[in-house]
């Protein structure tokens, strides 16, 4: 199984989730944000960073590099997709998934262990969780306030389509949380992650690739996307063939 | 050589944590009298020659497709500025609203 890992100038994490890949059992994909191929591949990941220097906004200039002329289609016919981070906030500049992505509302960068819900299990990249499971992974990001208008919100949630939910965490829970009662960026409903109807396309501002390795992050929770989407490459292949 | 002058605000109901920033310093210079801070953005796009019709319509797109999102911002204004280099007094002028 073959998933791509798009670097774009400015993209961190593009290292990690290949390794990511690999670690969950997949051949990982270098792609080239200036190659409008997807090299054969069966599934894509957007990684985290600051793609183009997030100039004119998170993103945005990302949304029209030639290697998304290519993945914008294939998302739209079904092709899994995840965007972590910047990943998640091209996504939404590409209108594959409703939204925008705004400052954190305390503007202040973040980077902290973080806990979440899954809400929804039956995408291609949760499907190895359970819906309600409770995971923590790697939050860090300075644009990771969630915004959509009220009826955007309420199809969302309406349709499941919330996929991640930040934790809120009482008070006093650790001593020095600045973040208890709240969310960590003012993400609203506290929405984490999305996906689009059909489950190929998620979005998420935390980091599972941060997450899959014993001796490095704060879990291995992060390794679950990558296996449920090896699975769900090779349950849909195995349905083409039938 | 012309230019087209677009100006980009995050909508009122999206919160503007640059604007709150720039607010909240505003008072330690004895501005006290500014409620709230709004922040956006101008966009200054130059062409060889006048500012046609065409132009314009290519710079109208271009504010809609890729300089704001309309999940969050509104295009507030494209219009032309005419440009006198030897002049600061020039006004800026005013073709078209579409807010």
């Amino acid at each position: 199984m073959k998933i791509g890992v798009v670097t774009f100038p400015g993209s961190l994490d593009d290292h990690d989730a290949r390794r990511a890949v690999r670690m969950a059992g997949g051949e990982a994909v270098s792609l080239w944000h200036g190659d409008d191929s997807l090299r054969g591949v069966d599934a894509v990941v957007l990684p985290g960073g600051f793609s183009y220097g997030d100039y004119l906004r998170a993103g945005a200039i990302a949304r029209f590099a030639p290697v998304m002329s290519a993945l914008i289609p294939a998302a739209q016919g079904g092709l899994p997709v995840l965007g972590i981070c910047n990943g998640f906030q091209i996504l939404c500049e590409s209108h594959l998934l409703p939204g925008a992505m705004i400052h954190n509302d305390h503007r202040t960068f973040i980077c902290r262990d973080q806990r979440l819900r899954v809400e929804n299990a039956t995408t291609a990249w949760t499907s190895d969780f359970d819906q309600g499971d409770e995971i923590t992974i790697v939050l860090k990001n300075q644009d990771g306030q969630y915004v959509a208008d009220r009826h955007t919100l309420d199809e969302l949630e309406g349709e499941g389509r919330v996929a991640f939910r930040y934790i809120v965490e009482e008070s006093k829970t650790t001593q020095h949380d600045r973040f208890a009662g709240r969310n960590p960026n003012g993400s609203y409903r506290d929405i984490a992650g999305i996906t689009n109807a059909r489950g190929n396309v998620v979005g998420l501002m935390p980091h599972p690739e941060h997450a899959i390795e014993a001796g490095y992050g704060p879990s291995l929770d992060g390794l679950k996307f990558f296996t449920s989407v090896l699975k769900s490459v090779v349950s849909s292949k195995t349905v083409v063939n039938a | 050589m012309g230019n087209v002058v677009v100006d980009v605000m995050l909508k009122s109901e999206i919160l503007d944590p640059q604007g709150q920033a720039v607010a909240s310093a505003l008072p330690r210079l004895g501005f006290t009298q500014f409620t709230d801070v709004r922040q956006g953005k101008r966009f200054v796009l130059t062409v060889e020659g006048e500012v046609t019709d065409e132009v314009l319509a290519a710079a109208r797109e271009a504010a809609e497709t890729m300089l704001s999102n309309p999940v969050i911002e509104d295009v507030v204004s494209v219009r032309v500025e005419s440009r006198a280099v030897d002049s600061q007094s020039a006004e800026p002028q005013e073709v078209e609203f579409l807010a």
